[in-house]
């Protein structure tokens, strides 16, 4: 059993240690908002928060997380709120199928909690680790310079 | 009343069967706004139900650009039909004539005071309303032309489950295809032995796995593929060389008899790569073969096709299987959520009756799904002494646009021609005008006294082919107005002028005039450049203007884009401009990176446009009243152009061969 904690919450899994952090989250604790979209950490769409970072949960075997705090889109909202940057996301009207949407919330709040104030440029940089191929891409930096300022407030 | 398409629920909401289906571009949230304005109920009680062939209505394939012209339709009329049927069974219920009702949020109200709702009326309700019963007066919409907020977004972005990927039955197993990366013909070996954790399905070179964990079938599968062994298909290295030598058929698409051409004749070449649609999602099936009875569920465009090609392939009658819509990933044509279906379905039948999950990884996406045809294109045109168009000659040389479900005679499904007992391949056919598919706006808008199009149809194809958002428009668009551009230099005029001069169509002019003031401001900079491209999507969709600014360092950059558009009257101005400020950024990362190389597995093999890479984009919808268009495919052909011919501006070279990387912007210097 591997024990770690899942959006403020302990729990053990079964699975083997080798397996893809986002299987265990999809599959054993129906957390389906990190997304499959290539198995390899390239493209964003799985990303959790591991101990602030974010990390591509494809890539990431079950043994690497145990013990540490795992933050998944799910766990991005606090009380029955959305995060910033997810009300922001929805404000901007920042997606067209939403595929990544999570992903790129994701990598946004581990970005935004350690730069508070950030350019248009580096809002760019930090998600050129996550694909979008409907091309909200626009939408989506004007969301996080949005929620950057509503977090500021 | 009994409608098929509405139903009133208990909780005051409204339920709307569409034919169309949602592919990630907003059409539920556009139908719904349809839905609300017909009825007169708030757009917040509307519920769209998901397709299926259960129950919906056979609108066809959702593709084209025509969900809001065919979908909206069909919506339209049995919501006015509803409305009608409601407020006549109202009219007896108040005992008022149904001229003096009114209607609010779906409460009929007569005006002694007295009123009900739809959700009171509908069990009662006549099914066919008198004629002219409620004939909803004409009034300022209310929802519709309205800027809505997507219907599907608090979800997504909260995580929520959303895609036929989130979907978990009781019971259901885990399933892996194993396929090769490149085109085969059978499979030569398989590993004897049973894979650990997972029992082996195949069915001749039809190969997979299923297992009661994802893991073991991810495992399994790519244990048994890195020791099967294939026998490979050719693919030829040169592929325009290769299409312009294997013609099928050779189709006059127009031809006008002008005025034996004098003058001077310019001449150019160009290509257009096969490209994939490349979706964040790779495609994913569930199917459960129970008692005779075969259920699935995909991200298809066209369930009823698919249906169809089920039966046809597992031998079995059509009403033996219902195939359902649930979402997938952005969905820009035909990409792989048919043939994952029927891999679902061959797998399910090893399942006894529990559901099987079946992901295709990204590499059996890359090497599998359908991709956008190569394309090869030779233009030529006479300008007389004063600079104007006189002969223009378009050949083209194609694989087939479409090679979806239910459309051939023959399966056209992946797994179909790899089983024990295969079936014949079928090649991707090519629809005629309009809306064409290879020739798809290779007939020019502008306005030439002599004017010939060749399309030459080629039925073989070294890779999968079918249709990608745009089809032939993309090529074709970017050659003619690429070319434009060379004409307008030769004849010493403005480009945008030039384009004026030769057009006619009033509604084509308006988005090149919406684009002027930017044009005639910009300032040359070194290595920087602007470039416009026009079109009218299929000669008879959006039209589509776009002003392209770049700059030309190590690698071509787009900064900037305009682009102008007319889609009639837009059921939601933002899901309008999103839809055509994707298409242009999507059109961009197609234009200056993609190429579909036989063998490519991943992003890293097929990158695509990242964040720090997008150009500023901004969308102008030109004021517009006419019949809705659809907004998805109107920017890609002149955005291509609009890059090239701004990459002239910066640098003085001509790029004829897409994409525009630098490898090919240094040897086209050369």
């Amino acid at each position: 059993m591997t024990e770690l904690e899942v959006n403020g919450q302990r729990r053990s899994v079964s699975a083997g240690p080798d397996t893809p952090l986002l299987y265990v989250l999809r599959n054993d604790l129906g957390l389906v908002g990190s997304r499959f979209g290539c198995g390899t950490g390239q493209c964003g769409a799985c990303f959790v928060i591991v101990e602030g970072k974010a990390l591509p949960s494809c890539d990431t075997p079950l043994w690497s997380v145990a013990g540490k705090k795992v933050t998944t889109v799910e766990g991005l909202a606090k009380g029955g709120e959305l995060h910033p940057v997810q009300k922001a996301l929805l404000a901007e009207q920042a997606a067209q199928c939403g595929y990544c949407i999570s992903g790129i919330a994701v990598a946004a709040a581990a970005f935004l909690s350690s730069n508070k104030n950030p350019s248009e440029k580096e809002v760019r940089d930090a998600l050129d680790r996550n694909l979008c191929r409907c091309g909200a891409h626009n939408r989506v930096v004007r969301a996080v310079l949005r929620a950057a300022k509503e977090m500021q407030a | 009343m009994k409608n098929p398409r509405i139903r009133f629920e208990r909780d005051r909401t409204v339920w709307i069967a569409s034919g169309k289906v949602e592919l990630g571009q907003g059409i539920n949230t556009a139908l719904a706004q349809i839905a609300a304005e017909e009825l007169d109920v708030a757009f917040e009680r509307v519920r769209i139900v998901p397709p299926s062939t259960a129950h919906s209505p056979d609108e066809g394939y959702t593709s084209g650009s025509m969900s809001i012209q065919e979908g909206g339709k069909g919506i339209r009329e049995a919501c006015v039909q509803a409305r009608a049927a409601l407020l006549a069974h109202a009219a007896e219920l108040l005992g008022a004539p149904v001229g003096e009702l009114a209607v609010d949020d779906g409460t009929i109200k007569a005006k002694n005071g007295n009123s009900v709702t739809y959700w009171e009326c509908a069990a009662e309700a006549g099914e066919v309303p008198p004629a002219a019963a409620g004939a909803k007066p004409s009034a300022p919409t209310k929802v519709v032309g309205k800027s809505a907020p997507r219907i599907d977004l608090p979800g997504k972005v909260a995580g929520k489950p959303a895609y036929v990927h989130d979907m978990a039955l009781p019971g259901m197993l885990f399933a892996r295809i194993v396929r090769p990366s490149r085109p085969f013909a059978t499979l030569t070996s398989l590993p004897e032995g049973k894979p650990e954790g997972a029992i082996l399905v195949r069915d001749g070179s039809f190969v997979g796995v299923l297992a009661e964990r994802e893991e073991l079938a991810i495992a399994a599968a790519a244990k048994l593929r890195a020791k099967a062994v294939w026998k490979e298909t050719p693919v030829p290295e040169d592929f325009h060389g290769w299409l312009r030598d294997n013609v099928t058929q050779r189709s006059v698409l127009k031809e006008v008899k002008g005025a034996p051409p004098a003058g001077r004749s310019i001449k150019a070449s160009y290509k257009k790569p096969f490209i994939a649609h490349a979706s964040i999602g790779p495609s994913c099936a569930i199917a459960r073969l129970k008692d005779g009875q075969l259920e699935v569920w995909t991200h298809s465009q066209g369930i009823f096709g698919l249906r169809h090609e089920l039966s046809v392939v597992l031998g079995m009658k059509l009403e033996d299987i219902v195939v359902s819509h649930a979402e997938g990933a952005g969905c820009y044509g035909h990409n792989g959520a048919d043939d994952v279906a029927l891999d679902a379905a061959l797998l399910a039948r090893a399942a006894n009756g529990r559901p099987v999950k079946l992901q295709w990884t990204r590499e059996d996406e890359f090497a599998w799904e359908p991709y956008g045809p190569a394309m090869a294109l030779d233009l030529e045109a006479q300008l007389d002494a004063s600079g104007s168009i006189v002969s223009w000659k378009h050949e083209l040389w194609s694989n087939g646009h479409t090679n979806r479900p239910g459309r051939s005679p023959k399966p056209s499904l992946i797994a179909a021609r790899h089983l024990e007992k295969p079936f014949e391949f079928s090649p991707a056919i090519d629809p005629a005008l309009p809306p064409e598919g290879a020739g798809r706006n290779a007939i020019p808008l502008y306005d030439f006294p002599d004017l010939q199009v060749v399309k030459h149809y080629v039925r073989e194809t070294p890779r999968r082919a079918s249709s990608l958002r745009a089809l032939g428009a993309y090529g074709n668009v970017f050659a003619i107005e690429s070319f434009m551009n060379e004409l307008a230099a030769a004849a010493g005029t403005d480009p945008v002028e030039f384009r004026l001069k030769h057009l006619k169509d009033p509604r084509g002019r308006a988005v090149l005039e919406a684009l002027k003031p930017d044009w005639q401001s910009r300032v040359k900079k070194e290595n920087q450049g602007h470039g416009i491209g026009f079109a009218r999507y299929k000669n008879i969709g959006a039209y589509c203007a776009v002003l392209a600014e770049v700059e030309a360092g190590e690698v071509l950059r787009v900064k900037r884009l305009v682009v102008a558009a007319d889609v009639g009257l837009a059921i939601n101005p933002d899901g309008a401009a999103n839809q055509l400020e994707g298409g242009a950024i999507q059109a961009t990362s197609w234009t200056l990176k993609e190429e579909g190389r036989v063998g490519a597995v991943s992003w890293e093999d097929y990158p695509i446009l990242r964040f720090s890479e997008v150009p500023a984009v901004e969308v102008r919808l030109v004021k517009s009243d006419a019949p809705s268009l659809g907004a998805g495919e109107a920017a890609q052909g002149p955005t291509a152009a609009a890059i090239a011919n701004a990459l002239h501006d910066a640098l003085g070279v001509r790029v004829r061969d897409l994409p525009l990387t630098p490898e090919r912007i240094v040897k086209a210097m050369e």
